[in-house]
């Protein structure tokens, strides 16, 4: 059992709020993701339920128990650094079994478990080298390794992969998402990068500005987004926003008149909308083709396209300077500074009320 | 011209003939000391200085014969590694607390600790005589002791405290984690670590209280009295005693010099810094 239960938590560094106040429950064998922009608090949250920071108020609470105020090294948890944090003058070996030795554990074990740990993340030939005589991947592997031999109750990840290299990056984050199917064990991972969050979590935590902005399944934050920052942080590339008002709300939805002057009806409730509020209308690239400028209601100047080979990426500015991703097929062919016209499929947009909170959608039979 | 390569040759020879002369420099005092040690005071004295003599070893026996080596090298032994070791059981502890755990006061600590350095000693002798005389510390190895611990304390942190600061502190939060206590943490992690740091500390606080004379001359008389203090007995107003006291140096310096000599290496490694990475 490792349920962790947060209430009520902040931090403060002198006179600056870093974390405002966080409830949060996270499961037994879960994997969870803090994700967010740099300054967001995430790393700062991970380091207080590490207990490597003391904490301003609130409390912690694993199995029930509450650690808000025990020191580290009682709590059972096992951190796996951005920076590997490798003791250097120690041997993998040692690395590995230094938590075993301190916590005093029968010789003959602590080599099964590290041999065990050494096996699953195939560090069997580097067991006698010095950390400095490995690469960054293995590096990485002797940290994770280091966490694996104590069976903690929860894994903690800083940012583990953002410094490895891409290809490797691919590489250790799949090992990641096996290790967590195979130990079975509650991992909390921080990370800035969205595309880890959403590949590795069972549960993503979105931070902004030290509170939470949305717990959920990686999914339900793609698909069902509770406000703008969220809509905006995940998913790459990210959902495009168009400004509009409220022009009437009907039963099939609200019909909007966005900035060049089109009418959409975007198919959500609006009940509690007024006519004339200002709203914001989110769609993701995959929801917007490319078409003739004639045969569209809205159109914008393309200015970059990536061709990544199965999609084109098309980066459109509306005549409102506002961005709009469009994911196009490979074949895709846009010529630079050329109108296009962009058509939506409104039934999976979202619209956010001028709060930036988002409103619900309407379930059409 | 000359080509690139031979540019860098010349440079390479230019460079080598002044890092010698320099050395030259610096060694000639000691080795016209020690050269002047062998040579009787007449010759000692003599104008123009004499470059070739009968060496003699008349200077040493009758140092040997008027006080006993032994006994001030022993003081001096004892007063640099007891002020030595006492003063690393002071500074690693402050080191690690203010490079780790660092406070808004923590940089003017250091500064206003390195600012006693900048007093004079004798603006400071008569308040330390007297207290040494209300403690009875005058002319006693703890007193040395105490007083040389005391004034390289300010560097011995300072130093400490610039090699730990190079030590990323995740790998001390790591073995926190790992369920090290504050003590197996600063012993079995941080001091491992930072051990050629920590030598050259320890070189350095050694030699400056081996060569400590203000305090050992004011503070001691004889029982307590380290080779410093055995030389400025030769170093006399009256009568030529060049001889002599070459020999006395000589024989004070020798010490320490083979010491620095053997330690060289990690004495050179530590004092450039950077030694952890």
């Amino acid at each position: 059992m490792s349920d962790l239960k947060i209430t009520n938590l902040k931090k403060s560094f002198d006179d600056v709020d870093i974390i405002k106040g966080i409830d949060l429950e996270i499961n037994d064998h879960e994997f969870v993701v803090f994700v967010g922009p740099s300054g967001c608090g995430k790393s700062t949250l991970l380091r207080l339920i590490a207990g490597l920071e003391e904490v301003s108020s609130g409390t912690i609470a694993l199995d029930g128990v509450d650690i808000t105020d025990t020191a580290p090294a009682k709590r059972d948890l096992a951190m796996v650094f951005q920076t590997y944090a490798l003791y250097p003058h120690m041997t993998v070996r040692k690395n590995m079994s230094f938590a075993l030795d301190l916590a005093g554990i029968d010789k003959a074990e602590v080599e099964a478990k590290v041999s065990d740990a050494a096996k699953i993340l195939e560090l069997d030939h580097l067991l006698e080298r010095k950390p400095k005589a490995l690469s960054g991947g293995q590096r990485q592997r002797v940290a994770i390794g280091r966490a694996i031999v104590r069976h903690p109750k929860i894994f903690l990840f800083d940012e583990p992969l953002s410094n490895l290299d891409a290809a490797l990056r691919v590489q250790m984050r799949l090992e990641l998402a096996r290790l967590h199917q195979d130990l079975n064990a509650t991992m909390i991972y921080v990370t800035h990068d969205q595309v880890e969050a959403m590949t590795l979590a069972d549960k993503v935590v979105v931070l902004n500005g030290g509170h939470i902005e949305q717990v959920g399944s990686p999914l339900e934050l793609y698909h069902h987004p509770i406000n703008k920052f969220v809509a905006g942080f995940i998913g790459t590339p990210k959902m495009g926003f168009l400004d509009g008002v409220v022009v009437s709300t009907t039963e099939a939805g609200v019909k909007i008149k966005i900035s060049n002057g089109a009418h959409f009806i975007v198919p959500i409730d609006g009940r509690s909308l007024q006519e004339g509020d200002a709203v914001t209308l989110g769609v993701r690239p995959e929801h917007i083709t490319v078409t003739e400028p004639e045969n569209s209601a809205f159109q914008g100047r393309l200015t970059v396209s990536e061709h990544l080979g199965a999609d084109t990426f098309c980066y459109v500015e509306t005549d409102n300077g506002e961005p709009i991703t469009v994911r196009a097929p490979g074949d895709f062919q846009g010529r630079y500074g050329k109108t296009v016209g962009l058509t939506f499929a409104l039934q999976h947009s979202h619209l956010f009320d001028a709060q930036g909170k988002a409103l619900p959608r309407l379930e059409l039979a | 011209m000359l080509t690139l390569k031979q540019t860098r040759q010349l440079r390479t020879v230019l460079l080598g003939t002044l890092g010698w002369l320099v050395a030259l420099v610096v060694f000639f005092p000691i080795f016209w000391m020690i050269l002047t040690s062998f040579k009787t005071e007449i010759e000692a004295f003599s104008s123009p200085p004499q470059l070739f003599f009968t060496p003699t070893l008349d200077n040493y026996i009758e140092i040997n014969g008027r006080s006993s080596y032994l006994t001030y090298a022993w003081n001096s032994v004892v007063v640099s590694f007891g002020s030595t070791f006492i003063g690393m059981l002071l500074a690693v502890p402050a080191a690690y607390s203010m490079a780790f755990f660092e406070t808004k006061r923590t940089k003017s600590t250091l500064l206003w600790m390195l600012s006693t350095k900048m007093l004079p000693p004798v603006g400071v002798l008569v308040p330390i005589y007297l207290l040494f005389k209300d403690f009875g510390l005058l002319d006693t190895r703890t007193g040395l002791v105490i007083i040389y611990t005391l004034i390289n304390l300010p560097i011995m942190v300072w130093m400490i405290y610039t090699y730990f600061k190079e030590i990323p502190k995740d790998i001390l939060e790591a073995a926190r984690l790992d369920g090290a206590t504050p003590m197996q943490e600063i012993v079995r992690v941080l001091l491992p670590i930072s051990k050629g740091g920590l030598a050259s500390t320890v070189l350095l606080a050694l030699i400056l209280s081996w060569n400590e004379a203000f305090w050992s001359l004011n503070l001691t008389a004889s029982s307590a009295a380290p080779l410093t203090a055995l030389v400025a007995s030769y170093s006399s107003p009256e009568g030529l005693f060049w001889a002599k006291l070459s020999a006395v140096s000589t024989l004070a310096c020798a010490p320490i010099l083979i010491f620095g000599w053997l330690s060289q290496k990690q004495l050179v490694r530590g004092l450039s810094f950077g030694a952890v990475k």
